[in-house]
């Protein structure tokens, strides 16, 4: 049976011991206390008790409710203006050009985005500054239009960062099919664009988003970061009632906190096939639609109308990230001014002893995390090619559709029980089960894709299995090697919650240094710490789309179009 | 058993304890009766461990000013241990006691004042009284600043000695409110004047919290009832002013009284966006600093109500077991030194109101005070009016639970 053993891929078994190994013990260790079990805190039996506390606890309700709409509202908002900017994008060859200019957008944390939004939507934010002559404000209007009670500030938020992070998807989901072959198909039968591009490109495209789109809405039914910034307190959403039990002082309180991460779970659970079943229903309506034969205009206003929206949508973001940079280095800014009175580098410098150590931690997290994480992908992936197979990623991206709250308390109480927590091997650890499926997901693709015939050759020509991996395989997998690398350290210097918990609150990075501040009053210092949060993965996200130009320079073939 | 037994041990410890303070109570009276050069003496070349509170840049920076002085002066070596938390040095002292450490001690002062002193004070892990003996201390302001002479309603005793006054105020811009109101029924009638252009922090932090204890003291039938414990009898009625006061005016406040700022910073970035005219600190000096930071535009003032605003003192205390309490109480002397004092008050050194009462002052003395730079964001000592006492901690928490519940929901 020697030959049974030798048919596992090695690489695939230490990442389901590494990754799933602290997923499962840290929802089991959820689990417990959520239903009265945790010894050390006096809970020595099974109970009904925090559930009986948390369905007690008034605004439970608002909150679900709140919860609900902006996991739905968000996702189905950054899907329909992701799908409207691709449909004017899918006909042309400009897709590369467009993810270049995307990437200051995908390198950047959620926090930092959400940050620099507050600073531009908020009463007196820099677009009433802008139209205040026009308006006539002397002072700003007093209507709450960041922490609404109705989740849109956090909803808008979530619509910025996640639109082009789908555009993104698309793009890259496109170049997998003739999409513009199908395109100009359509069009010589008679298909408006806009309705070639739903009936025949739509559905072929959205099956190769799937996953990311699921992450999306996992994403929004729990988020907590942008929820800090941008989220209401009275109603507050599920994920941040939870954190707050979760880091109460009263001990007590970890039983309805548990609760509550294991109701966040069991809502993302019911959310995802709610959402399988409106794909199949959507997909039904879509067929017969297509079947009738529709090819008309109609579509064309709504279609033209979302793209516009979509590209507000990214326009918002970018306009995020340059009202930190001004903020940063204005000094007086009274409202209703359009722009600074004074500028200058003082807060940078009061902040800079500030920063260096969060600096260099977010540094540290990211490099070790990612290049674990890389080493491990390729492991898996080198692995699949040598026992000629692919083999099933799908329970390693389960990371990405689970609820942050619904296991890294679970991971906390492990590493601690290991007297490992507060370390930084533990929150490179944790970073890691969330860096290691984008790297996967990134480097999947191009893997795959590579032409066996390359390799082959060299094997031909009496080079080692090692040899042809890192002198042939890898040099022309430099490019998404190195963007994988970079979509690992965007993924890691985002990283909150991951932080938080396995740090136990002794390690300091950009993000959560960050979130720190956003009560702290001084929006000088918090444009500070979110431009430098955005500015670190956005340097690395750079260098990798340029190295392989630079790498390749005489390869014109490995230069991607 | 073994808890009984436990408890018995517990409290003989406790006996021996309080003989023991009373030992020392009696030595340091004399001591201080006798001879302060002898107290000076001794405590040249001694090293002071001074705990305390470390997040604020500009008090560590005068913290290590102290040292350089003490140094120099009386060959006394201070050193900051800089705490997240008081309550850290608390423990420690308490984790001493309970090793029998009763002599060697690693604190030798606290920056304490509050629920701490009132809880190092009732275990008996405080040395004293030693505060009144110093030589300084004569010139500690007894009548118009009661928070040096009672703590958050704990009485002093001469357990600690003052060295900094926090007070209640109000920042307000000049440019829009004019003249301030100086009531609780005045400021009142401003707000429902002015709606949408006023708030309070979140009584989650403690300077939302110390607004409603401040409105609380104004509205109160009887304000002494407020120094005693909270009982539940009676506490219903107490609060009773308070809650109708909220209902009545929540609707003129910013965003309706629906949200609230975090705290103290938050409501401070409100007033320099122009969302509201009105902020409110614990610092006097702190409209000043923010002017100075960029934070707040050069047209603000600080305010008070007539009647006076809350208010307490930041103490220095010597443990039981500190080895060296001769050298603690010359820093906690030099602290009280009419020099250090106007020192402290500079707003280009700490920004913070002196614990003296100038017209005890010699005239020479009283000519630092007044020889300090002014800025218009800082409030004179005369523009403060009153100190008044802080009600009782038991009421806070349950003022907290209740405004939570009726207006958090």
């Amino acid at each position: 049976m020697a030959g049974g053993w030798r048919r596992i891929n090695a690489a695939r078994a230490v990442a389901f011991l590494l990754l799933g190994g602290p997923i499962v013990a840290g929802i089991l260790l959820t689990l417990l206390p959520a239903f009265g079990f945790l010894p050390a805190l006096g809970g020595e039996s099974f109970s009904l008790a925090p559930w009986k506390r948390l369905f007690a606890e008034p605004g439970l309700a608002a909150s679900l409710r709140l919860t609900v709409f902006v996991g739905f509202a968000s996702s189905a908002a950054a899907l329909a203006l992701a799908f409207a900017v691709l449909a004017r994008v899918a006909g042309r060859r400009s897709g590369g050009a467009v993810e270049g200019w995307l990437a200051p957008l995908l390198a950047s944390p959620h926090s930092a985005i959400a940050i620099g939004l507050a600073f531009l939507v908020a009463p007196s934010g820099w677009i009433v500054r802008l139209l205040s002559p026009l308006a006539g404000f002397a002072t700003p209007p007093d209507v709450a239009t960041i922490g609404d009670p109705f989740g849109l500030a956090l909803t808008l938020g979530l619509a910025v960062k996640e639109t082009p992070f789908l555009i993104a998807v698309g793009l890259a989901a496109l170049r997998q099919f003739p999409a513009q072959a199908q395109l100009r198909a359509a069009r010589t039968l008679g298909y408006a664009p806009a309705a070639a591009f739903v009936v025949i490109v739509a559905p072929q495209l959205y099956a190769r988003m799937r996953l990311p789109v699921a992450a999306v809405l996992a994403y929004g039914l729990s988020v907590v970061d942008m929820a800090i910034v941008l989220g209401s307190s009275h109603p507050a959403p599920l994920s941040l009632m939870g954190l707050r039990w979760f880091l109460s002082p009263n001990l007590d309180d970890v039983f309805i906190a548990s609760a509550a991460a294991t109701l966040q779970l069991a809502i993302v659970a019911v959310a995802l096939l709610v959402w399988r079943a409106a794909e199949a229903l959507a997909l039904r309506m879509l067929v017969a639609r297509a079947r009738s034969g529709m090819r008309s205009g109609v579509l064309e206003p709504l279609a033209r109308g979302l793209a516009l929206a979509g590209g507000a949508a990214v326009g918002l973001g970018f306009a995020s990230l340059v009202v930190l940079v001004v903020w940063a280095f204005a000094w007086r800014w009274p409202f209703p001014r359009a722009w600074p009175e004074s500028f200058s580098f003082e807060i940078l410098r009061r902040a800079t002893p500030r920063l260096a150590s969060p600096l260099g931690a977010t540094v540290a997290l990211a490099a070790v995390s990612t290049l674990a994480a890389l080493a491990l992908a390729v492991a898996c992936l080198e692995g699949d090619d040598r026992l000629g197979r692919r083999g099933s990623s799908a329970l390693l991206y389960l990371p990405l559709l689970l609820p942050q709250l619904s296991f890294l308390f679970g991971v906390e109480t492990l590493f601690s029980a290991l007297r490992f927590d507060g370390t930084f091997a533990a929150v490179a650890w944790a970073h890691g089960l969330f860096v290691f499926p984008y790297v996967l997901l990134a480097l999947e693709g191009p893997w795959r894709a590579l032409d066996p015939r390359y390799a082959r050759a060299a094997r031909a020509l009496g080079t080692g299995p090692l040899e042809t991996l890192v002198r042939v395989k890898l040099p022309i997998l430099a490019g998404p090697l190195l963007l994988a690398f970079a979509i690992g350290v965007s993924v890691s210097a985002a990283q909150y919650l991951s932080t938080l918990f396995a740090g136990g609150g002794r390690v300091a990075t950009l993000t959560t240094e960050a979130l720190a501040l956003v009560d702290g009053g001084d929006r000088r210092l918090s444009a500070v710490f979110g431009l430098m949060q955005a500015l670190v993965p956005f340097v690395v996200y750079a260098a990798a789309l340029a190295a392989p130009r630079i790498l390749h320079r005489r390869r014109l073939g490995l230069v991607d179009p | 058993m073994q808890f009984t037994r436990e408890g018995t041990t517990l409290k003989r410890w406790i006996c021996a304890g309080s003989l023991a303070l009373a030992l020392a109570g009696i030595s340091a009276s004399a001591r201080a009766d006798g001879d302060w050069n002898a107290v000076l003496a001794r405590a040249s070349g001694e090293t002071v461990y001074w705990n305390a509170w470390g997040g604020d840049e500009r008090t560590n920076a005068f913290i290590a000013w102290v040292g350089d002085q003490v140094r120099d002066r009386y060959g006394v070596d201070l050193k900051q241990v800089k705490l997240t938390d008081t309550g850290e040095a608390v423990a420690r002292v308490v984790a001493e006691k309970s090793a029998h450490r009763d002599a060697d001690g690693s604190v030798d002062l606290i920056w304490i004042n509050g629920p701490n002193f009132l809880s190092m004070k009732a275990k008996g892990l405080l040395y004293g009284p030693f505060a009144q003996n110093l030589p300084n201390a004569r010139y500690v302001d007894t009548t118009a600043k009661p928070s040096n002479v009672t703590d958050f309603t704990v009485p002093v005793e001469g357990y600690e000695s003052p060295w900094r006054l926090a007070q209640f105020v109000f920042i307000v811009d000049s440019a829009k409110v004019a003249p301030p109101p100086r009531s609780l029924a005045a400021l009142t009638d401003w707000i429902k004047a002015h709606p949408g252009r006023f708030t309070h922090p979140d009584p989650k932090d403690f300077m939302g919290a110390s607004f409603l204890k401040q409105a609380l003291i104004d509205l109160a039938p009887d304000k002494a009832r407020l120094l005693e414990p909270a009982d539940d009898a009676n506490f219903a009625a107490e609060t009773a002013p308070l809650w109708a006061w909220c209902d009545a005016v929540y609707p003129s406040f910013w965003r309706k009284g629906q949200q609230f700022p975090a705290n103290e910073p938050a409501l401070i970035q409100l007033i320099d966006d122009g969302e509201v005219d009105f902020a409110m600190a614990f610092d006097p000096a702190e409209a000043a600093a923010a002017v100075e930071a960029g934070r707040l535009p050069a047209t603000v003032r600080v305010t008070t109500f007539a009647d006076g605003t809350i208010g307490n003192t930041s103490f220095v205390a010597i443990p039981y077991n500190s080895p060296h309490k001769d050298a603690a109480m010359v820093v906690a002397d030099f602290l009280l030194d009419p020099a250090t004092q106007a020192h402290a008050q500079d707003i280009r050194a700490l920004g913070a109101m002196t614990v003296l009462d100038l017209n005890k002052l010699a005239p020479e003395q009283k000519a630092l005070f007044a020889d300090l730079p002014t800025a218009p964001a800082l409030p004179t000592s005369a523009d403060l009016a009153k100190v008044l006492l802080e009600p009782h901690p038991s009421r806070m928490t349950r003022i907290s639970e209740e405004w939570r519940e009726r207006y958090a929901q």
